[in-house]
This record gives C-alpha cells, structure tokens and sequence, in this order.
C-alpha cells in the first residue's frame, strides 16, 4: 500500500576499498608518521616523554582556535581576528588581576572578552553584510590597536598563582592545556559529525542558499559561529596568558595565519562544505611535531615556516595532480 | 555621475582630514607635508593599484609583503657585495626577483588551480622564511648598502622623489590598464566568471600576467622600501599585505569582484597614510590625557578600515558591473 510518494534517493554507494584509503585524513596520519619517524632518527632526545608532553604546549592554543576556524572555513567564513583577539582578552585578564580578580574570574574575563570580540565580527559580517574578510581585517588592527594603545611598552605580569594552572598544569607529563585541546576537539568533533546542526552546517558550506530555503536558519548559525569562535580565541588567551604569566601587547602575533595553515592543511575546504574536525587534529599535530622536530635541531622558527609553507602547498595540490592523472588515464582508457 | 559620488566623499574625507590636522598643527599645512604624505604612501599606492585588479578578478595576493621583504634583502646582499653597482641595474634586479616570485603564485594559481588565498598564504610562508635562509639570519643596514642606492628613494628628479615618479607611473599605467581591453575582462570576469567564460576571456592568461604584475611591483618596491628604512632584515614590511587589501576595500574595491576604480584606490591608500600620520597629532591635540596617541595608530586604522568597508557596503554599485549577476527578482521580472 503506498499512500504517499517518497521521494528518490541515491542507495547508499556501495562500499569501496579505495574511497576509505584514500580519504583525506590517511594523508595526514601518513605524514604525521613520517614526521614523528624522521624526528626520531634525526634526534635522540625526540621519544623522550616529558620532552614530547612539553612540545604539545607550543601548538595547544593554536589548536584550540583551528577548531573554531575550521567550522568558520567550512561554512565559507574566516576570520582574521583571532590573534588580535587573544591579544585584547589577554590585555582584559591583565587588568582584571592586576584589581584582585581570581582565577576563575580571570576564566570567565577571557571568555566573555572574546565572545564580544566574536559578536562584533558577526554584528560586522551578519548585520552590516560586510565581507568576513574585510571585516576581520578591520577587527583585527582595531583589537590589537587596542591592546597596543593601552600598554605601549609595558607589559602586565601580575597573576594570581592559581591561575597558572591552565597553562603550566601537567596531569602526568601531559600539560593540561593539550588535555583541553584534546577533549574540545571530541566535542567539537562530535557536534559537527553526529547532530542535526552539524549536518545542516555542511549543508550551509555547500551552498548557503539551498539550505536557507530548506529551513536552515542561516544567519543564526552564522551568527553563532562566529561568537564561538571568539570563546575559542579566550580560552586559547586564558591558556597562552597563564602559560606565559604576562601580557603583551605583541601577544600571538601572526598566529591568525598559522591557526588558518593548520585548517587548510586538516583538509577544511576553502571552498566551504568539506572537510572533517578529525583531519584538523591530525594537520595540527603534525604541524606541531614538524615544529618541534626541527626546534631540536636548532633551526629556528622562521626556517620552519619555509617547510609549513610549502607543505601546505603541496598537500593542496596533490589531490589535484593525482586527479588530473587518473583523470587522464580514465579518459585514455 | 551615481559610481563617483563615493570617490568624492573619500576624496573630502582625506581633505578634512588634512585640512583639521592643518589647524592643530600649522607644520601639517604646507607643501612640504603633502610632499611627505605622498612619498609614505607611494609603495601603497603601487601595491595597492596591482592587487586592484587581482581582488576584482576574485583574487588576492598574501604574498606582497613577503615578496618586498625577500627581494629587498637579496638586493642588498647583491649590492652589499658589489658596492660599485648602477641603481638601476639593482632596480632591475629587484622588478626581475619580485616577477619570479610572483610567477611562482601564477604557476601555483592557473597551473595546479589552488584557491589564490591558500596559494599565497603559502608562498608567504616560504618567502618568509627563505630571507633568513638566504642571509644567515644577519640584517643588512644602510652603511652596507650601496650609498647611491639608499639615497635612490629620496632622489629628487625635476623636483618629485622617486618614490613620487614610481606612484606617477603606476597611475599611469592603472588607468591605462583599467581601460584597456585586457582590463575590462577582468572586471568583466569579477563580476560574473561563468558568464565570462562563455564569453571567451582568457582568464589564465590574464591571471598569469596579473600575478606577475604584483610580484613584479612588490620586487621593486622591496628595494625601495629596504634602501629607504636603511634596514634588510626578515621583519620587513610584516603585515603590509592586509594594509594593501585594506587600502582597496576603503577605495571602495569589492572583494566579492568586478568593481573598483583606480581613483578610489589611491584614495584609499591616501586615506590610510593620512590617517595614520595625522590623526594621532589631532587626539594629541584635543585629547591631552591622552599619552602618546601615536601607540593609538593601529586601533584608529582598523576603525576606519571598518566603517570604510560598512559604507562602501551600503553604497550603490550597481551600474558598475560589465557582466553582472541578475539578482533573484529582477531577473523574473525580466522574463514577464
């Protein structure tokens, strides 16, 4: 008896060995593989335990925010913000416990600064229709002006002991900040993956106007997105400020671009729509222990940043020479 | 008479500001302070009039600023090494360095089609950190630099520094561009790239050249700006790249594509520069609790960079369009 007509849908495609193994995300393991491999041969002081639960520090706040920015890529957004962001919560805490503010007033402080910050970005780019672009660059020379003007070159060093725990706790010799990193990342991960929203964001990043009209409330998401991302931007300062115990005005300087590296490189298409929170752990650590690989070599940072670079080039561009190949040999065969 | 009225109100807007910081401080009212404005806001004015046509094509180059800082500090390490050579040999160096970085970007853009913004973003990582490969890490200073080349920015010919000229000449060759063929196809493409195609613009093409163009432009004004500052070193320039995207989007460049105008660039870049060298005389001057308002710059530059963009968002832009995307309604409108 069929009283209604359903509407036709794609079986499910069949399974197939080769869409698992060639899934984004085994890249990244393999390469995470290599990296922590060459790190070893390279140096002996690599599979040291304390040594390796330390470097996790150096990559745990931008890690943090990735996963902000990679709901905002996916959903076409970006925001450029991020570090002037960290800067001006981090200028906030600063004040807050220089009048007595404890630790978790201090939490709250770069939490709330930051999803004001966030708010901002999404009044620019949801009510005023300003491109995120623009707008975030905008933000991002206005939050760090702020925090420049404020403290020209002083710097605010005053923290309760306590508060330290966020960025100098270990559980073991896990520093607690990776643990934070960890646990965001399986809710985030869960979120987006396995409920209803999370679903209508892909859709959104595949074209925001077909998902408008099937009921997505586009804007709203929008909206949230962007003041979530301004939370992850404050607890990434509450980690970085507690971990450094001061303040200043050139706090995580240039790290909108490197959070931006860590997305791409996870396999978040710029595009919008594609990608997976999972892919993003992987390019984080991978991009971390790249880092902390060469720091024990002694070559510095900036030499470092010629290996990212081109790493992010070319884990882009290979998917697209390899389907231009197999694309040509299927048009030869 | 409709597309010009917001070229107009920035235009009055760089004048107030030049006229307010006139009376608060007489010294910003004379020849000799516009001749100032406008040798700072030269290498602007260039970077911004080639990254123009690179955003209305729907496009954007990260890479100048890095580009600027790579080619300036091997210029100076060439002319550190040969003390002896002409300037314009070593300009010719740098417009030709500045190019191939700028054609690995178009390599990298048309020939493995990566997004532009993921594509600069690299190479801006790897010209970075290729200065300190290539020096060692070591700053090259002006008394290392060859004394015709350091005083080359500030060289007067026919009473306009060089600097000055180079602005000239970029203008010159923006409007030609921008009313050239090649130019129009451009915009034509910004505004609608599928409509474009059919139409047979060779975009490949023409965003090879575009992409050159800027790595050509940045080479040159890396020489200008290191011989300048006196100072080669891996922070140059760090971060011009967005005050060159943020000087296009106050000229009222779009950067969904297809719209902008050569006037309205070099206002905004003029509007920058005026802003920052001038606003903080005028707080200073109204505001005297305030200390140090210089330390205020960037906050003043983001806010106007800010309600630049929300008022070129508001400003009517639809005659500009050559190819343009029919909004929903219109459109339906049309068909009965």
């Amino acid at each position: 008896m069929q009283s209604t007509k359903r509407p036709l849908l794609e079986p499910r495609a069949p399974f197939q060995w080769r869409t698992v193994l060639l899934r984004w995300e085994w890249i990244l393991v393999a390469l995470l593989a290599i990296t922590m491999f060459t790190n070893g041969q390279l140096s002996k002081y690599f599979w040291d335990w304390y040594n390796l639960g330390d470097s996790t520090q150096n990559f745990s706040e931008k890690g943090i925010m990735a996963l902000g920015m990679a709901l905002l890529i996916l959903c076409r957004e970006i925001d450029l913000s991020v570090a002037a962001i960290i800067a001006l919560c981090s200028l906030c805490m600063g004040y807050a416990a220089q009048s007595g503010a404890n630790a978790l007033t201090l939490l709250l402080v770069g939490l709330g600064v930051g999803a004001v910050c966030g708010a901002v970005n999404a009044l620019l780019v949801i009510r005023l229709r300003v491109p995120s672009i623009v707008a975030t660059i905008g933000t991002m020379s206005l939050f760090r002006g702020i925090a420049q003007g404020a403290l020209g070159d002083q710097a605010l060093t005053t923290y309760p002991k306590d508060f330290a725990v966020f960025g100098q706790g270990y559980a073991g010799f896990v520093p607690l900040e990776f643990i934070f990193f960890c646990a965001l990342t399986v809710i985030v991960g869960v979120f987006l993956h396995r409920t209803r929203i999370g679903r209508q964001l892909y859709a959104l990043g595949n074209n925001p106007e077909a998902a408008s009209f099937s009921g997505v409330p586009v804007q709203r998401y929008r909206t949230g997105l962007f003041v979530f991302m301004g939370v992850m931007a404050g607890f990434a300062a509450v980690c970085l400020t507690s971990r450094i115990g001061s303040t200043r005005p050139n706090i995580a300087q240039g790290w909108e671009l490197d959070v931006i590296t860590m997305v791409v490189l996870g396999g978040i298409g710029i595009a919008g729509g594609t990608g997976s929170i999972f892919g993003v752990f992987l390019a984080v650590l991978t991009l971390g222990m790249i880092i902390f690989g060469m720091a024990l070599l002694n070559i510095p940072g900036i030499v470092a940043s010629v290996i990212i670079g081109s790493l992010l080039i070319v884990t882009i561009a290979l998917p697209r020479i390899l389907a231009r190949v197999t694309g040509q040999a299927k048009a030869r065969g | 008479m409709r597309g010009f009225t917001r070229e107009f109100v920035l235009l009055g807007l760089v004048i107030a500001v030049f006229v307010i910081s006139g009376l608060y401080s007489p010294a910003f009212f004379s020849l000799a302070s516009v001749d100032t404005v406008w040798t700072d806001s030269a290498v602007l004015i260039a970077l911004a009039l080639t990254m123009m046509p690179i955003i209305m094509a729907r496009g954007i180059d990260l890479s100048v600023a890095a580009n600027m800082a790579l080619t300036g500090m091997l210029v100076s390490l060439i002319g550190q090494a040969n003390l002896n050579l002409p300037v314009p040999l070593l300009l010719l160096c740098g417009a030709c360095i500045g190019g191939l970085l700028g054609l690995v970007n178009s390599a990298l853009i048309t020939g493995l089609e990566l997004p532009p913004i993921v594509a600069t973003l690299g190479t801006m990582s790897v010209f970075r950190g290729l200065i300190y490969v290539v020096s060692g890490g070591q700053w090259v200073s002006a008394n290392e630099m060859p004394p015709a080349l350091t005083a080359f920015p500030e060289l007067r010919t026919l009473g306009l520094t060089s600097l000055e000229w180079l602005s000239i000449l970029l203008i010159a060759l923006a409007v030609l561009w921008h009313n050239s063929r090649r130019g129009r196809e451009v915009r034509a493409y910004g505004g609608n790239p599928t409509a474009a195609l059919y139409v047979g613009i060779p975009m490949r093409r023409l965003n090879v050249l575009l992409y050159s163009a800027s790595g050509v432009v940045a080479g040159l004004c890396g020489v200008l700006w290191v011989s300048r500052y006196g100072i080669a070193s891996t922070e140059v320039a760090l971060g011009y790249e967005l005050q060159v995207v943020a000087a296009c989007v106050i000229g009222g460049v779009s950067i969904a594509g297809g719209i902008g105008s050569v006037f309205g660039t070099v206002l905004g870049s003029l509007f920058l520069i005026t802003i920052y060298n001038a606003l903080p005389i005028i707080i200073g001057q109204l505001l005297p609790s305030v200390q140090n308002a210089t330390l205020w710059q960037n906050a003043i530059v983001g806010a106007a960079i800010l309600i630049a963009a929300v008022v070129n968002q508001g400003a009517h832009t639809k005659g500009k369009h050559i190819l343009r995307v029919i909004p929903r309604d219109e459109a339906s409108r049309a068909k009965h």
